[in-house]
């Protein structure tokens, strides 16, 4: 269930990065020079961060590094 | 001349720690050493290190050009895009990329191919294109080299003489420190040219009288308020970008990079932080971008806009090749270098120029790839290595750096293309129409060469088609696409002022789509590899 969840935030991200909403305006300018559409873009950098870290801590694929640690390198084919 | 001798000081420094800073005794398996850092980088390194290898002249001088002439759009087409598929990539297949290397001795992305799918020369094949591909993107290392030389000098450096200094300090570190000295001379630059965003926008905003300002004398004018918007790109345009950083997982140096971890845990920090390193060096460069339109006492970017001007009324009747020089002269790759020129005080320029050549030095770690990629897919796949011993293999290495750091230095001279136009067109493109093959190969068993080799051939057609495509048919001035070919009212294929449209999008999007495709139906059509060898990748996927 968890993985779903992730794989959701992951496509609703995606498909929040299609703003169309601001598209034409540069209003409201936030801090009174930085356009909305600019500062939209990076509170989703933002939120991307906030989404890998959710990635990291609750779908990290350890088991990949477990079989590295118990399997001998074999020699490159 | 003060901030041209401030950065050749950094280029020495970065020279220094290249060659000398991390040397260590030679290993006993001395390719692995010289190509991987014996695969023992650790996390601070290995974050800031694989950022900047990412982040070329095309992410300060690229950005803040594209900005100037397209406005804020910028951010979102690139940035913020590859703020969420560049780390969800390196977190998909990155780590699975390291751990196959650490089991089975991988050093290249086509020895994995090979031994995936039981192929030979179809990896000699997916190795020539990949290094075709990756041959343009050095190229623009180069160029930027050349430009930013020239102008933070004030011209005194001339732009040959500038890309040819810049082409020997990276072959120069490249050729003695291989990938240690490569990565430590990234984790430096990275950590300048991140630092270079935020005093850049604090020193120009202050010499500019603040930007509230200057925002509201853009939006007061009627040329110059659309830039604070994105009115003038297409939603489908916007959207087909976010294709484009599929491309940063395919390109060689950034898979080759991934296995020189010492653990995979040494991804953890990369994977979150890279949107917020994103968002440090770009949002500064986009927005002064933007922000050098309102200048008007810099007669170089008085120039530029004059030259955009007489584009956009008068283009349509111009002649193609008058065309192209308005748009050469309109070209924003030196803005920013304009703005710290006219804002900085001389020393804080030379500072900043040096933060500027930080990211525009990227190519290291391609020409380093492209030189791995050589003696392990050919030289010793062929026989090389089991002939001539480890030390040739790695002198081979060495050999072809020189080689092809001076073809790629002799090219950027005679290249006319914008920096950001090269990089996107062929390069870009090109590798996120073979990311489906790393996918192929890491999640799907049923994959197989002749579906890779699909994929590969058609991804090369592809890139020579739009570049054939774009030499035969001029650019349009700004404003509508030339329609090409429609059926049924519906364009399918467009010549726009930037590139090319296939009905309506980036020529990324077939190319990405087409190549999934052929991967896929030919992969269900031909044979599969060997039970056993499908094991050896799909044996965890249960846990």
């Amino acid at each position: 269930m968890k993985r779903v969840l992730l794989v959701v935030a992951v496509v609703v991200l995606y498909l929040l990065h299609q703003d169309f909403w601001f598209w034409r305006t540069a209003y409201p300018l936030i801090f009174g020079f930085i356009p909305v559409g600019l500062f939209y873009h990076a509170c989703f950098s933002a939120a991307a961060s906030l989404l890998m870290w959710l990635l990291v801590a609750h779908a990290w694929p350890s088991h990949l590094e477990k079989e590295t640690e118990s399997t001998p390198k074999e020699p490159t084919p | 001349m003060i901030p041209a001798l401030v950065v050749f000081i950094y280029l020495a420094a970065v020279l220094y720690i290249g060659i000398f800073a991390f040397r260590r005794t030679v290993s006993r398996h001395e390719a692995e050493d010289y190509f991987l850092a014996s695969r023992s980088i650790g996390s601070f390194v290995f974050l800031f290190s694989l950022f900047g290898t990412n982040m070329t002249a095309f992410a300060i001088l690229g950005s803040s050009g594209h900005a100037f002439a397209n406005g804020i759009v910028t951010f979102g087409l690139m940035a913020s895009s590859s703020g969420l598929v560049i780390p969800l990539t390196i977190f998909l297949v990155g780590t699975r990329v390291w751990a196959l290397g650490k089991k089975y001795g991988f050093m290249t992305p086509v020895q994995m191919f090979r031994d995936r799918w039981e192929c030979n020369h179809i990896g000699t094949v997916i190795f020539a294109v990949q290094a075709a591909l990756l041959v343009p993107y050095i190229i623009i290392g180069i160029m930027g080299g050349g430009t930013t030389l020239n102008a933070i000098s004030g011209g005194f450096v001339p732009y040959w003489f500038g890309g040819a200094i810049v082409a020997l300090v990276v072959m120069g570190y490249v050729f003695f420190g291989g990938m240690r000295g490569t990565a430590w001379v990234n984790t430096f630059q990275t950590i300048l040219f991140l630092l270079f965003g935020a005093v850049a926008i604090i020193v120009i905003g202050a010499g500019m009288g603040g930007f509230r300002n200057a925002a509201q004398q853009m939006l007061a004018s009627p040329i110059f308020a659309p830039l604070l918007t994105r009115e003038r790109v297409s939603p489908l345009y916007f959207f087909s970008y976010t294709f484009i950083p599929l491309s940063a997982i395919a390109f060689p140096h950034i898979l080759i990079f991934c296995l020189t971890a010492r653990k995979m845990a040494q991804f953890k920090k990369t994977v979150i932080f890279y949107p917020l390193c994103i968002l440090a060096i770009w949002l500064p460069c986009v927005f002064l971008g933007v922000m050098a339109n309102r200048v008007s006492d810099v007669p170089q970017i008085r120039a530029k806009q004059e030259a955009r001007r007489v584009l956009a009324t008068q283009g349509k009747t111009m002649a193609p090749e008058a065309r192209d020089e308005l748009r050469e002269k309109a070209a924003g790759d030196d803005v920013i270098l304009r703005l710290l020129e006219r804002y900085a005080p001389l020393w804080l320029a030379g500072l900043l120029g040096a933060g500027i050549m930080a990211a525009v030095m990227a190519s290291d770690s391609q020409i380093l790839a492209l030189s791995t990629m050589f003696t392990e897919d050919v030289f010793a796949h062929y026989g090389g290595k089991a002939r001539f011993g480890e030390h040739v293999q790695v002198q081979t290495g060495r050999l072809f750096i020189i080689l092809i750091t001076v073809f790629a230095y002799l090219v950027a001279l005679r290249a006319p293309e914008t920096i950001f136009e090269l990089a996107i067109q062929y390069a870009f493109s090109g590798f996120a129409a073979l990311s489906p093959l790393l996918l192929a190969a890491l999640f799907w068993k049923g994959s197989t060469k002749w579906g890779a080799l699909g994929a590969t051939i058609w991804t090369a057609l592809a890139v020579v088609a739009v570049a054939v495509f774009q030499s035969v048919i001029p650019a349009p001035a700004p404003g509508p696409a030339t329609v090409i070919w429609s059926l049924g009212g519906t364009e399918i294929l467009s010549r726009t002022p930037g590139g090319t449209a296939v009905f309506g999008f980036m020529p990324v999007v077939p190319m990405v789509v087409v190549s999934t495709l052929l991967m896929f139906v030919v992969s269900v059509l031909t044979a599969k590899p060997k039970p056993a060898t499908v094991a050896r990748y799909f044996s965890s996927q249960s846990n």
